[in-house]
């Protein structure tokens, strides 16, 4: 029931780089998620970023379920995985 | 000219009773989105009130057009801090839908195509404070602003008049919708300034 045009508003994974960066010491961008939705495995840099919202919705780019969201409170950042079954994050040097 | 200055300049800004704290007025009406736009053809489209115990009733499209309307002009307020005033709208209350409805529940969490929700007290809902809405400015609610039809409840901030809505599922106790589970405040004044948890 989406028409092909209104995903063209998505910003992809890498333009949450700097909020997430405030939060994991790592670039977590470059780390794997899996979805809880359909277990579609690739790059954070790869979901589908709606951020015309009270917060940055990403979605799976497999099945358009919400992966991660990210609130911004004026001194405290909101991080929800519950879409997330897991984050594989790369570690320096190995 | 008067008439088209009217609501412009910083003077009158500062002077407007409508607006709460920390808002800004605005003239457009900006387009917030948490995922892809639904379509959602008429014949499709269904609105379902469920009760705790799990009893429902809903409406079709040609059913939900028959029911009394009303034609209301409000003030809309987005926690993004945009404020727009005195936009008129059309909707069927919450009072005639959810009239013949037994229920003991305090809560409920609203429901919208494409998996949106979010949760407001059952007496938010009644006495005239919320409407299912299909018309913005006499016209058919576009699909951007939530049509066919969006929960239209102006006295709490806008993420709480969910766009596409298809039902409302009523509850004893109270459980965070989409955005209040990631950190956006359980009730929502922008009286109070209740955006986050915890405001
Ligand atoms: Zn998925």
């Amino acid at each position: 029931m989406t028409a092909p045009g209104d995903r063209a508003a998505a910003l992809d994974g890498n333009a949450m780089a700097g909020d997430l960066r405030e939060i994991f010491a790592v670039d977590v961008t470059s780390a794997r998620f899996m979805c809880a939705g359909c277990t579609h495995t690739d790059a954070v840099a790869t979901l589908m970023l709606w951020h015309q919202a009270p917060g940055l919705v990403a979605r799976c780019p497999n099945c358009d379920d919400v992966v991660m969201r990210v609130v911004r409170a004026p001194d405290r950042v909101y991080l929800d995985l519950r879409g997330s079954v897991r984050l594989e994050v790369p570690l320096e040097g190995s | 000219m008067g008439i088209i200055s009217r609501g412009f300049g910083g003077r009158r800004r500062e002077s407007v009773p409508g607006l709460p704290p920390g808002q800004y007025l605005t003239h457009d009406f900006p387009v917030l989105s948490a995922g892809p736009t639904p379509r959602i053809p008429l014949d499709r489209w269904r609105f379902t009130v469920t009760t705790e115990t799990g009893d429902q009733k809903s409406w079709n499209w040609t059913e939900f057009q028959a029911l009394p309307a009303d034609d209301v002009t409000v003030d809309i307020h987005c926690v993004t801090k945009w404020s727009k005033l005195g936009t008129t709208w059309r909707g069927v209350s919450l009072d005639t839908l959810l009239a013949d409805v037994e229920s003991a529940a305090d809560y409920t969490m609203v429901h919208s195509f494409g998996g949106y929700t979010t949760n407001v007290p059952m007496e938010d809902l009644l006495d005239g404070k919320a409407w299912v809405a299909y018309k913005f400015d006499g016209e058919d609610l576009e699909p951007e602003h939530g049509g066919p039809a969006r929960l239209l409840i102006p006295h709490l901030y806008f993420w709480k008049s969910a766009k596409w809505v298809n039902g409302v599922q009523l509850m004893t106790e109270d459980d965070p919708g989409f955005w209040e589970a990631a950190g956006y405040h359980m009730y929502g004044d922008p009286w109070r300034e209740q955006r986050y948890q915890g405001d």
